[in-house]
């Protein structure tokens, strides 16, 4: 049952949002809008410049001039609509993405509280009206007005307007899972809420401003990406500009020969050079990252956060969650010296009936598969004796009789108390259980003891793979787990990762991320409690589950609507996809400018050399076809990579060099020969019109 | 053709041979090891230190690192303007010349300071000895010794970590003067006196003509043989890649270049030290698969296009072919070819590979007319200039350029995987990217504006002797040289008019500080970052895989800043003569 916050658009969607964006399009030619954008500015400034001088030649008349120089400004224009289409269509996936969360939002009525009492009296006032540290009383039907954290009372909660999971969750006064959030339903019960957030900055206002890109500021990446591209357009700038005395020149001096270089070429030739192809995609590639990120169910509170996690070399992992299922599973059993094996089980399974723990059901499920153990019913249950902190054991009286399992040493003070003794040879049986990762659990009758239940953590099928294919692209792993040395090193070895933190506290987890900091690394890890704050406020990349404390999503950068511990691998591959995406239409950009050189140099010079025309290696049919045709692929080579700007190209797990050669195989070599065969193939269309 | 591939690798292999361990020698020399040199060297080293009062551990910023550069460079300049203005009165001139014009002494004194040895005079007739000696010769150490400081500096950016510190200027200098240039030179002046170079101080010698002849109107009885202290400075000349020669011809005259065997020696000299350098780089950053990521990259891009400019030369001119006018190619005529302006000794084959290496270089010694090469040879010449410098590149700044290209290379392969660029540990953020965007792209701007200004203006377009493309050419060819700080000239260009004068001064100072500075404060940025450490993730900035990537940078932003002017020029040239061929039919 899993509804996605995001899902992909339909086809019927896909029409909208298209048809929406086209008309968005025409309305961002304005000056304002291109001047965001240095490089499609370049091209703005040059579709006015070439629209005047068509408007020139239209009123001198000069017919054969005026078709040429309207057709490149016609394309010139297409150009900038096309950048502009790109930009909108990803926005407007946001634009539809928050219209969806802002119907969680709406204006809400709240339940006053004078003070943190279920018997307080209360006033109803307007959902804005709060303020932070005000108390509220959220009863089943109610909306939560606002992010708060529950203090007291335990209740279904709807999250599905968040999180897109349908289950209800709960959510109760202290501990672990208080957190709440402005916009999600109270099923049953009643919870008094300590409002942590004002009106208009809440975690659904925060997710709200970030998928409409309001509050997406430039990353550092992005900003270098930036200058690469504004330096590349001014340098061509220059390169275009000065062909014009160079033409003259050659006119004049040189070869006595044909007409002096025009504008309009001048300008076709720059906005061919210059890198509009990812100039144009560039706020749609970024939006799309985050789009993809939230269709992962996970919200990043910036888009820092995202190329952070495309850096990340090293992963906490909780054990517990992420690398073994939640719980450990009994895998054998030992019986003590002196006792019959059956004994052992049959007791093992006694005092596992009536204990719902995963651990005390997994106790009866191997003694019913491995040892038979079938038949005896629930009737000899008897009287069920739970598990507490203070005996640290459990099990059950029937018959007079009394089963106990437990830690060694909570067993082994029972025992003794009782006067039992405590059988030779146990300890080494238990030293070989802890030492394979595994937890020994002493099961005794009485006095006696029967011998050892070996409880495994299992680890989870294919991760060890993917921790593999983790390394292969240098990140290391680190397993985080509350276990002691020697269980942790078992399961670090059994799971592969490349390292551990056993007994972790969280200043343990603290201390050894800034630790990694010194030595350079970037860290990402997970955490949804109180006290994984200060870790996570440390780490570059900090995932909180939705379940989270309110301390805790605070600290983060991204939280995980599904609260998936291995959520966190997903979200790496999204962050590199979202640099390699736009390196390789960078790359791609710039190497297409190789074949409009030999498309548009020999036609803009023929005149002047004749012999240039040996330059022109695609056979194009004429100079003005051949400019068109190089200024019209420019154009439409952007709508054409629109799908990869904002599906990402193609990544998976590899090494660096396996990724780059990769990528300059198809983006770089690719880059310089497709326009060969575009602006040939646009040439042949043009001559056949 | 055997005979031009023979000697192109006669010369790679000695010069990798000669500088993986002198390579070696300078990193121990620059990291202050006291080994056998230091023991007969040091004590004139801390002579110097303690007569200059400069503090060997005083290490500098970037910044003040730049301040001593320029401020060294500027009184050099200076010193050296001066000189050529007041050489009349002053000793050391039997052949009487009087001072240059200011804007000949400007040009000069930007010239030799930055390295360049642009020359528009010729020097047998317009320097005196002394000129010569203290100023040229010295400005050809010391301006050598800069640019190698240059690269020190950047090398140290990114060896320290976290440090603000990049090396001391004075230091650097002296060491570069007296552990490298100054013992090289000694041995290489020596070899060439043994071969015939002069060096003395006795006057011009003037010799009564055999057999007088007429020339025009005049009768020619005698003849002025120009002498001089030849030889120390045609060895710095070479190894400290400035290339302003004693004598007009430069490299082709008998006194500078006097056997085959100089010529092989000159050629080994020029990529000596840049060669050595890159092996330096590899020990200094202690990784050896840069250097020979990096000088693999130099001579893939070096060996097909000298190989393409001997080529296009021994196959002479098409137009000559198609007359029935064929010096084929034998051992006659020294290989055969296009023989105009090429010195006997040498032959074509010799010439075109002297210009390959004198461009690729930033030597801009000469030892032929590069005016009547092919149109391709010349265009390979270009082509080396236009690559900014980088394969081999002068003393130093060349290899820093590369390194500016190689970060420029990492940072898009970097995207290309999906991580923020790091270089050698150091991460490559927008800083550093600005940085190496000005120091790859003002040389272009400068050309290209330059040569558009030349164009457009009168005094401009008179420097030109021919008419067609090659004209064009020819004022490419000079703000080319001028503004990668080469040198070399394209002759057939009246370069000593106060217009070309000021214009090429120009373009030689801003590219060589405006493109230099930025990457002294890349090395302070550098020095300051944290090392990260490598991992299976990290793009490894050698192996044949970044080395295609980084040649393919290259090339790339060579083509497309120079494209269209080289269509305009020396490509319309060569595919003309073909043309006309294919018309005369």
């Amino acid at each position: 049952m899993k509804g996605n916050v995001t899902t992909t658009p339909s086809r019927l969607a896909w029409g909208r949002l298209s048809k929406e964006a086209a008309v968005d399009s025409f309305r961002k030619l304005t000056l304002r809008h291109q001047l965001r954008n240095p490089v499609m500015f370049v091209v703005y400034v040059g579709a006015w410049l070439v629209l005047a001088l068509f408007v020139r030649d239209l009123v001198s008349g000069s017919g054969g001039q005026s078709s040429f120089t309207g057709s490149v400004d016609a394309w010139l224009w297409f150009t900038l609509l096309f950048a502009n289409f790109s930009e909108s269509l990803a926005e407007g996936q946001g634009k539809a993405q928050a219209a969806s969360l802002r119907q969680a939002r709406h204006e809400v009525s709240a339940k006053r509280l004078q003070q943190a009492a279920r018997n307080s009296p209360f006033e109803v006032v307007a959902g804005a009206a709060l303020r932070s540290g005000d108390y509220v009383l959220v009863e089943a039907g109610d909306i939560m007005p606002s992010d708060g954290e529950a203090v007291i009372g335990v209740a279904a909660v709807d999250e599905s307007a968040i999180t897109g999971e349908s289950a209800p969750v709960i959510r109760e006064g202290g501990g672990d899972r208080s957190a709440v959030t402005g916009g999600t339903q109270v099923l049953s019960d009643w919870l008094i809420v300590r409002i942590t957030a004002a009106a208009g900055d809440t975690f659904l206002d925060r997710m709200i401003k970030m998928v409409e890109g309001a509050s997406r500021r430039k990353t550092p990446n992005e900003i270098a990406l930036g200058i690469l591209l504004v330096v590349l357009t001014l340098v061509f700038l220059v390169v275009t500009i000065t062909l014009f005395p160079f033409s003259w020149y050659g006119v004049h001096y040189a070869a006595h020969n044909g007409r002096v270089v025009g504008i309009t070429v001048l300008v076709a030739l720059l906005v061919c050079l210059i890198p509009t192809t990812i100039g144009a995609l560039l706020p749609a590639i970024g939006i799309a990252g985050i789009m993809r990120l939230l269709r992962a169910n996970v919200v990043a509170t910036s888009g820092r956060a995202i190329e952070a996690a495309g850096d990340v070399d090293v992963l906490f992992l909780d054990k517990t969650g992420t690398i073994t299922y939640g719980n450990r599973q009994a895998a054998a059993f030992y019986a003590a010296e002196g006792v019959p094996l059956p004994r052992l089980v049959a007791c093992a399974r006694h005092a596992s009936l009536a204990d719902g723990t995963p651990e005390g059901k997994s106790i009866v499920a191997l003694a019913e598969t491995q040892y038979g153990m079938q038949g005896l019913g629930q009737q000899e249950a008897g009287t069920l004796i739970p598990f507490s902190a203070d005996t640290r054991m459990s099990g059950v009286d029937v018959a007079g009789r009394r089963i106990r399992k437990g830690a060694p040493d909570a067993i082994r003070a029972w025992i003794s108390n009782l006067g039992g003794d405590w059988p030779a040879g146990l300890g080494e049986v238990i030293e070989q259980i802890a030492s394979g990762g595994a937890t020994p659990l002493v099961v005794c009758e009485d006095e006696d003891v029967l011998g050892l239940v070996e409880l495994k953590d299992i680890v989870k099928g294919g991760i060890k793979e993917r921790f593999a294919a983790l390394r292969k692209m240098g990140i290391r792993t680190v397993m985080v787990t509350g276990d002691n040395p020697l269980t942790a090193r078992a399961i670090a070895t059994e799971a592969g990762v490349d390292d551990f933190l056993a007994e972790a506290k969280p200043e343990a987890k603290l201390a050894r991320i800034q630790e990694y900091h010194s030595r350079g690394h970037m860290v990402a890890m997970t955490g949804d409690g109180t006290n994984d704050a200060p870790a996570l406020a440390q780490a570059d990349v900090a995932l909180c589950m939705a379940s989270g404390t309110q301390a805790a999503r605070e600290a983060a950068n991204m939280v995980d609507l599904d609260s998936n511990p291995t959520k966190l691998l997903e979200i790496v591959g999204i962050g590199k996809q979202l640099l390699m995406t736009r390196g390789s239409l960078t790359t791609f950009s710039v190497a297409n400018d190789v074949a409009k050189y030999f498309a548009i140099i020999p036609a803009a010079f023929v005149g002047t050399y004749p012999a240039l025309a040996a330059l022109n290696v695609m056979d194009l049919s004429s100079p003005r076809h051949a400019i068109l045709a190089a200024v019209i692929f420019n154009a439409v080579v952007i709508p054409l990579l629109i799908p990869l700007a904002l599906r990402g190209v193609r990544y998976k797990a590899a090494s660096a060099k396996e990724l780059l050669r990769r990528n300059i195989w198809i983006y770089g070599v690719g880059g310089i020969v497709a326009p060969f065969v575009g602006i040939k193939l646009i040439d042949l269309l043009l001559t056949s019109m | 053709m055997k005979m031009a591939i023979e000697s192109l690798f006669a010369v790679i292999v000695a010069a990798l041979v000669l500088g993986a361990p002198l390579g070696r020698y300078m990193a121990r020399v620059y990291a202050g090891d006291t080994f056998w040199v230091t023991r007969f060297l040091g004590p004139i080293e801390r002579l110097i230190y303690s007569l200059s009062g400069v503090r060997q551990n005083d290490e500098m910023d970037w910044k003040r690192y730049a301040v001593a550069l320029l401020t060294f460079n500027f009184f050099g300049m200076l010193f050296l303007y001066g000189l050529l203005l007041w050489q009349g009165d002053l000793p050391l001139n039997p052949a009487h010349f009087s001072a240059v014009t200011h804007a000949l002494a400007f040009n000069t004194a930007a010239s030799f300071v930055t390295n360049t040895n642009w020359q528009a005079y010729g020097g047998e007739s317009t320097m005196s000895y002394l000129s010569q000696m203290l100023g040229l010769t010295v400005q050809n150490f010391l301006s050598a010794a800069t640019g190698i400081v240059i690269v020190l500096a950047l090398i140290r950016g990114i060896v320290r970590a976290k440090t603000r510190h990049v090396g001391n200027f004075w230091v650097d200098m002296t060491r570069t003067v007296l552990y490298v240039l100054l013992p090289l030179s000694v041995v290489l002046a020596i070899v060439l006196m043994e071969q015939g170079a002069p060096q003395t101080l006795s006057p011009y010698v003037h010799a009564h003509l055999i057999a007088p002849f007429t020339s025009g109107k005049a009768r020619i009885a005698a003849q002025t043989i120009a002498l001089g202290p030849v030889a120390s400075q045609e060895a710095i000349k070479q190894l400290g890649n400035n290339g302003g020669g004693f004598f007009n011809a430069n490299s082709a005259h008998p006194f500078e270049n006097p056997t085959a065997f100089t010529d092989y020696l000159q050629m080994v000299a020029m990529i000596l030290i840049p060669t050595a350098l890159v092996f330096m780089f590899g020990r200094m950053v202690g990784d050896r698969r840069q250097s020979g990521t990096i000088i693999a990259a130099m001579l893939i891009l070096f060996v097909p296009l000298a190989l393409a400019s001997m080529r296009a030369d021994l196959a002479n001119n098409p137009l000559l072919r198609g007359l029935g006018i064929a010096r084929s190619h034998s051992t006659l005529y020294d290989g055969g070819g296009n023989v105009v302006g090429v010195e006997d000794r040498f032959g074509v084959a010799n010439s075109a590979l002297f210009g390959s290496l004198a461009t690729a270089t930033s030597t801009g010694a000469a030892n032929s007319a590069y005016d009547s090469f092919m149109p391709l040879s010349g265009l390979v010449n270009l082509c080396f200039m236009q690559l900014g410098e980088t394969v081999f590149g002068g003393v130093g700044t060349g290899l820093a350029t590369m390194l500016a290209f190689v970060i420029f290379a990492v940072f898009i392969g970097g995207l290309m995987i999906g991580r923020t660029p790091e270089y050698l540990g150091k991460k490559i953020e927008s800083f550093e990217i600005k940085m190496v965007s000005l120091s790859i792209l003002i040389m272009p701007l400068l050309v290209l504006i330059g040569t558009s200004v030349a164009v457009d203006f009168a005094a401009g377009r008179a420097g030109t002797f021919n008419p067609g493309p090659h004209g064009f050419s020819e004022i490419l060819y000079a703000f080319t040289s001028t503004a990668n700080n080469n040198g070399s000239a394209f002759g057939g260009l009246s370069a000593d008019t106060t217009f070309y004068n000021v214009a090429t001064g120009l373009c030689i100072l801003f590219g060589r500080y405006w493109s230099y500075l930025p990457l002294l404060a890349l090395a302070g940025a550098l020095a300051n970052k944290q090392k990260l450490p490598a991992n299976a993730g990290t793009l490894g900035a050698h192996g044949p895989l970044f080395m295609g990537l980084l040649i393919g940078v290259i090339l790339l932003v060579g083509a497309l800043n120079f494209f269209p002017a080289l269509g305009l020029g020396p490509i319309a040239e060569q595919l003309s003569h073909v043309h006309v061929l294919a018309h005369a039919r």
